[in-house]
């Protein structure tokens, strides 16, 4: 997108801290409406880090988080997840119990307007309520390509599969935002290729996308900007045919490329 | 027809007083039936949100408790010498009380513990049963003690000539039944809603569950006040039942009843503790009138029960699921899904 988008989330001068370890240290940037981003960097860059600050399963040691206006520091993940920034995780992370179906279901819990008083009474708005988030559920996963899938456990899958019903829960939260923990690890080339499309059609239905990938592939692939991270600090941001042109990237990040080459 | 198997069994349990004559089986129904309702209640926090209350006759007997005192009336002085008297209310009225009253101690808990989850969460719920069975001892004034409350009257629902007494065995176990179905009924809403994914969802990964924005404190809340409240519902039928409440009904052996109940049964399904109930509620009766020497009794209960927890881990309902299961897949080749809320409907 163009620098003239609306900054929707912002990060002011986030630092992160374990005892003495600084994982992050003092982290400025913003997602603009509309775009993909991409965090990239080797591991123990703080790329999760600053995911589990941002969607407050971890509370920043100094500095601040706002979306839209809002400071999100101190919320619960659930209140941050409710008011539109919605993640997924880096391990594969699914209800492994339940068909991909319900697990969708669950994802949709927020659109459901069911109350505990009305559920318990049985009233018709609740069945009612019942089928369109069955709908929407099917529509989800059609729209991540896995709807043939609906009634197989979770578990079972194939962990390509699992990590598109992961997008899917994701998606189903009716995210504005949506932070992407390294989707395409695990799967296939062609996966791969094909979840490039998949980012592209999210931006289409006005999602902003904000990506963690190690796969550069991917990132060069989907993102309309990169911002490369280093030791907990930011040290490139631009887009991605710059990124790959920057010195300090290919130093810090690309140098090490074959120690990644594994994944 | 599996479908319709919830109404059938529901019409065959509803005829058994018109066939069994014997009055003390029908005793043994009505206790068991008090129990299944109370483990009913359990397996929606242990068997759909994951959480093991030990403590879970806390409930029952608060409910127990709550019913007989406002049925009877008492006379208190409160600290600070201030005088509370409740005079005698219809046992209708005190049952409601009781269930409420178990109701808000669930929420007070729920509030108070759920920051807390698995080892933490049965520490609490231990201690907390252990706390209200010490000052039903203590507080003579309220609950007699030791001495425990007699005398406690019977329910009567109608007026004049169409009321009806709850004191014939047949009328209570028709009693039982109906509040057993209609708890059945609110679980089986639940669980199959969004209030009963986000509990689920809670069991089967928290972090997801809060990455797409379920309270899930709130939803741990409302499962310990709804389960609250319906192991009340049972300490309330049991004490208008028995008729007698002392401070031994917040034993720690009829929590573990109820949690073998709805283990062995099958947690997190809608018929675990119905199964479960009937089978370790009867076994100890049946025994007895085979005329077996008690020892031997508990023994060969206690040997069922290992063996259908070694062999059935799951439970015995899933165990027979996934037979039948098996059953149709290989014969009709069925493609449809395995349901997220066990049996029943």
């Amino acid at each position: 997108m163009t620098d003239k988008s609306p900054s929707l989330l912002s990060v002011d001068q986030m630092s992160i801290r374990f005892g003495g370890l600084l994982a992050v240290s003092s982290m400025t940037f913003e997602v603009r409406e509309g775009e993909v981003l991409s965090l990239i960097g080797p591991n123990g860059a703080g790329k999760t880090s600053a995911f589990n600050a941002i969607t407050g399963y971890l509370q920043p040691s100094s500095g601040d988080v706002v979306y839209r206006g809002r400071k999100l520091n101190g919320l619960s993940p659930d209140a941050i997840s409710r008011l539109g920034v919605v993640r997924s995780f880096q391990k594969t992370s699914l209800f492994g119990g339940l068909s991909a179906f319900e697990n969708v279901l669950v994802g949709l819990h927020k659109r459901s307007t069911q109350t505990p008083l009305a559920i318990m009474l049985g009233l018709p708005r609740v069945k009612e309520d019942e089928r369109r988030l069955e709908a929407a559920a099917r529509e989800v996963l059609d729209f991540v390509g896995i709807l043939p899938r609906a009634q197989e456990p979770a578990a079972s899958l194939p962990y390509g599969e699992q990590r598109l019903l992961e997008v899917a829960i994701a998606l189903a939260a009716d995210p504005k935002l949506l932070l992407l923990d390294e989707p395409v690890s695990g799967m296939n080339p062609a996966e791969k290729a094909s979840f490039v499309e998949t980012i592209s059609r999210i931006r289409e239905r006005g999602i902003t996308v904000l990506l963690v990938e190690h796969d550069m592939r991917t990132v060069m692939g989907a993102s309309d900007r990169v911002i490369c991270l280093n030791q907990g600090t930011i040290i490139a941001d631009g887009t991605p045919e710059a990124i790959q042109r920057n010195k300090d990237v290919i130093k810090a990040y690309l140098g090490e490329r074959s120690s990644h080459a594994r994944h | 027809m599996m479908k319709y198997f919830p109404q059938a069994f529901l019409g065959l349990l509803v005829s058994v007083p018109f066939w069994l004559t014997d009055s003390y089986m029908l005793h043994i129904l009505i206790t068991t039936g008090i129990f299944i309702i109370a483990a009913m209640s359990l397996n929606l926090l242990l068997g759909y949100t994951g959480q093991l209350s030990l403590g879970h006759v806390a409930f029952f007997g608060i409910g127990a408790y709550g019913s007989a005192l406002t049925s009877l009336g008492f006379e208190i002085t409160l600290p600070g010498g201030i005088p509370l008297g409740v005079s005698p209310k219809p046992v209708w009225f005190a049952m409601l009380v009781g269930i409420v009253a178990a109701g808000f101690t669930g929420w007070a808990i729920g509030k108070l513990a759920f920051r807390v989850r698995g080892a933490y969460f049965v520490i609490v719920s231990i201690s907390f049963a252990e706390v209200v069975r010490l000052v039903a001892v203590n507080w003579v004034e309220l609950t007699q003690g030791p001495m425990a409350l007699n005398n406690i009257p019977v329910l009567r629902l109608g007026w004049g000539s169409a009321e009806v007494a709850f004191l014939r065995k047949p009328a209570f176990y028709w009693l039982v039944l109906a509040v057993g179905t209609v708890c059945y009924i609110i679980i089986s809403r639940l669980v199959s809603s969004r209030a009963g994914r986000a509990m689920i969802a809670l069991r089967e990964n928290e972090p997801l569950a809060m990455s797409v924005g379920v309270d899930v404190t709130r939803y741990l809340v409302l499962a310990t006040i709804v389960s609250a409240a319906m192991a009340g519902s049972a300490g309330a039928l049991y004490t208008h039942y028995i008729r007698i409440v002392d401070p031994d009904i917040f034993l720690f052996v009829y929590t573990v009843t109820m949690v073998i109940m709805v283990v062995t049964g099958g947690k997190g399904t809608l018929a675990g503790p119905i199964v479960g109930g009937v089978i370790f509620g009867l076994i100890p009766e049946l025994l007895r009138t085979m005329a077996i020497k008690p020892e031997v009794q508990w023994i060969i209960y206690g040997v069922v029960m290992v063996l259908v927890v070694y062999f059935l881990p799951m439970g015995i309902v899933p165990a027979l699921r996934n037979w039948r299961g098996g059953q149709q897949a290989s014969s009709t080749a069925a493609a449809s899904g395995p349901q997220m809320e066990g049996a029943g409907k």
